[in-house]
C-alpha cells in the first residue's frame, strides 16, 4: 500500500491503496464517486472514461500510480461551477434536450469524451464528433441523438 | 476487484534497468494491454510491475541525421500530433489514428505494441516497411535491432527479460513512399483482420526500388512478404503488375481461421488492399 495524492474534481484526494488499483476502483470503492461507471473493463466500451490532465482515458486502465500529482476529472466534476447556479452542464443539458441517454450506463462516459472534445476546440462536425465518442459504447440511442447533442452545444453559440 | 501485484516507479533508467535485472518484473507504460490482461486474467499474473511512465528518457519525437527517433513511451496522441511525423512519417500518424480511439490513443504507446508483439498490431507493419531499428537497453548495454529481426514468434520478441525498449528509429530515405491500410470490424476501437503497409522508392525508368511489403493478422508475427516483394522490385505498379502481385502475395500467405476472421478473408482482402494500393500509386 502506498499513499496516492491527486486532484479530483478540482479537490485534493489522498488514497492509500496499492499501486496497481485502477483508477476506476479508487474512484468508485476508495472516493465514492460511484458516477464513473464500469462496463467491459478491458478498455472497449468506455463506460469508464474520465478526464486525466483534460485527455479522455478509460479508469479501468489506469493504474493508480500514474495518477499521483495529476488532474482527473469526472462526471460528478462537470457540473461544478454550474451546480452553483442550481444549473447543469451545458453538455448535460444537450443530452437532456435531446434524449441522449435511455438506459444511462454509457452516458457519464460519452459525457466526458464529448467535454474532452469540446475542451480541445472540437467542432459540430459529425465526423469528427464521431470520432471523438468512437470509444464510447452505447447500446441503446443509436449514437444520433447523442451526436446532435454534443453537436448542439458544439454549435456557434454553444458553450 | 482485479490482481494488484506491487509496482515500483522509477525516475530514471538506470533504476529500472536494476529493477529488471533483479526480476521478474512486468513493465507497464499506458497499460492498454497489460491492465486488460491482469483484468480479465488472460494468463498468470505478474509478480512484480514496472511503471515506465515517469522515465523522461523514454519520451520524446526528435528529428536526428539518420531518421525520426521516436521514443518508446510515445503515445499514439502525441504520433498524431506531431509535426514531425507528419511531415516526415504519414503513414505512421494514419496507423496511430486507427489504433482504439481516443481512451486507447491518450494512453498506448509505441514501445508498448512493439513489446506486446500482436500479430495484430497495428503500428508493427510501418516499422517492418520503413527498416525501423529498436533500440533495446538493461544493465549489460544497448543494442540496436532490426524490426524484421524482432518478432520471433507468436508473441515472443528479441527483447531479453532484463531489458528495455528505449527507442525506436525510422531511417528517412529521399524519395521512399509509405502507405498503410488497415481492415477491421468497424472503422475504430477495431482490432485488424488485415494490416498491410508498404513503401517504395520510385526510380523512374528503372522502376520501383527498395519494395518493403509487409503485413499484420496474417501469421504468428508481422511479417514482410518477400516474395511479392520481389514481383514489385524493379518493376511499376501497372494494371499487370498490380494483378502478379496481388496473386502472389495471396499465394504467398498462409493466414489462419481464428475469432476476428477466417483465413480465406484474410487471403482475399490482404491481396485486394495490395491491389488497390498499387492502382493508386499508377494512378490509373
Amino acid at each position: 500500500m502506498s499513499t496516492f495524492r491527486f486532484l479530483v474534481n478540482g479537490s485534493p484526494a489522498e488514497v492509500e491503496a496499492p499501486g496497481m488499483r485502477r483508477l476506476l476502483d479508487v474512484l468508485r470503492e476508495d472516493l465514492g464517486l460511484t458516477g464513473t461507471k464500469e462496463g467491459c473493463g478491458e478498455g472497449e466500451c468506455g463506460a469508464c472514461s474520465v478526464l486525466l490532465d483534460g485527455q479522455v482515458v478509460d479508469a479501468c486502465l489506469v493504474p493508480v500510480c500514474q495518477v499521483e500529482g495529476r488532474i482527473v476529472r469526472t462526471v460528478e466534476g462537470l457540473a461544478l461551477a454550474a451546480r452553483q447556479r442550481g444549473e447543469l452542464d451545458s453538455l448535460q443539458e444537450a443530452f437532456l434536450e435531446h434524449g441522449a441517454a435511455q438506459c444511462g450506463i454509457c452516458t457519464p462516459g460519452m459525457l466526458m469524451a464529448a467535454r474532452a472534445y469540446l475542451d480541445a476546440g472540437g467542432g459540430p462536425d459529425e465526423a469528427d464528433i464521431r470520432e471523438a465518442i468512437a470509444g464510447n459504447l452505447c447500446r441503446c440511442t443509436g449514437y444520433t441523438k447523442i451526436v446532435d447533442a454534443i453537436a448542439a452545444v458544439a454549435g456557434p453559440e454553444g458553450a | 476487484m482485479p490482481a494488484e501485484p506491487p509496482i515500483d516507479t522509477p525516475r530514471h533508467l538506470f533504476e529500472a534497468y536494476e529493477l529488471l535485472a533483479a526480476g521478474p518484473i512486468r513493465p507497464i507504460a499506458g497499460g492498454t494491454d497489460v491492465m486488460v490482461q491482469i483484468t480479465g486474467e488472460l494468463g498468470p499474473i505478474p509478480e512484480r510491475m514496472l511503471d515506465l511512465s515517469r522515465i523522461d528518457a523514454l519520451r520524446g519525437i526528435a528529428l536526428e541525421a539518420d531518421g525520426l527517433v521516436l521514443g518508446a513511451a510515445t503515445t499514439y496522441t502525441e504520433i498524431r500530433r506531431s509535426a514531425l511525423c507528419r511531415e516526415h512519417l504519414p503513414a505512421l500518424v494514419e496507423a496511430a489514428a486507427t489504433i482504439g480511439a481516443a481512451q486507447i490513443q491518450n494512453r498506448g504507446t509505441l514501445g508498448g505494441n512493439i513489446a506486446n508483439a500482436s500479430p495484430a498490431g497495428d503500428t508493427l507493419p510501418i516499422l517492418l516497411a520503413a527498416d525501423a531499428t529498436i533500440l533495446v537497453g538493461g544493465q549489460r548495454g544497448e543494442r540496436q535491432l532490426a524490426a524484421a529481426e524482432f518478432f520471433t514468434g507468436y508473441r515472443q520478441t528479441a527483447l531479453a527479460p532484463d531489458e528495455l525498449i528505449l527507442q525506436v528509429r525510422f531511417p528517412l530515405r529521399p524519395g521512399r513512399e509509405l502507405r498503410f491500410r488497415k481492415v477491421g470490424t468497424r472503422r475504430a476501437q477495431a482490432i485488424s483482420k488485415v494490416v498491410l503497409a508498404i513503401a517504395w522508392r520510385d526510380l523512374g525508368a528503372p522502376g520501383w526500388a527498395d519494395v518493403r511489403v509487409a503485413l499484420g493478422s496474417v501469421a504468428p508475427t508481422p511479417i514482410r512478404a518477400a516474395v511479392t516483394e520481389a514481383v514489385l522490385e524493379g518493376a511499376r505498379p501497372t494494371p499487370a503488375v498490380a494483378d502478379l502481385a496481388a496473386e502472389t502475395l495471396a499465394d504467398e500467405l498462409a493466414p489462419i481461421d481464428d475469432v476476428r476472421s477466417t483465413a480465406e478473408y484474410r487471403r482475399t482482402v490482404a491481396a485486394r488492399v495490395l491491389h488497390r494500393l498499387l492502382r493508386d500509386a499508377g494512378g490509373w
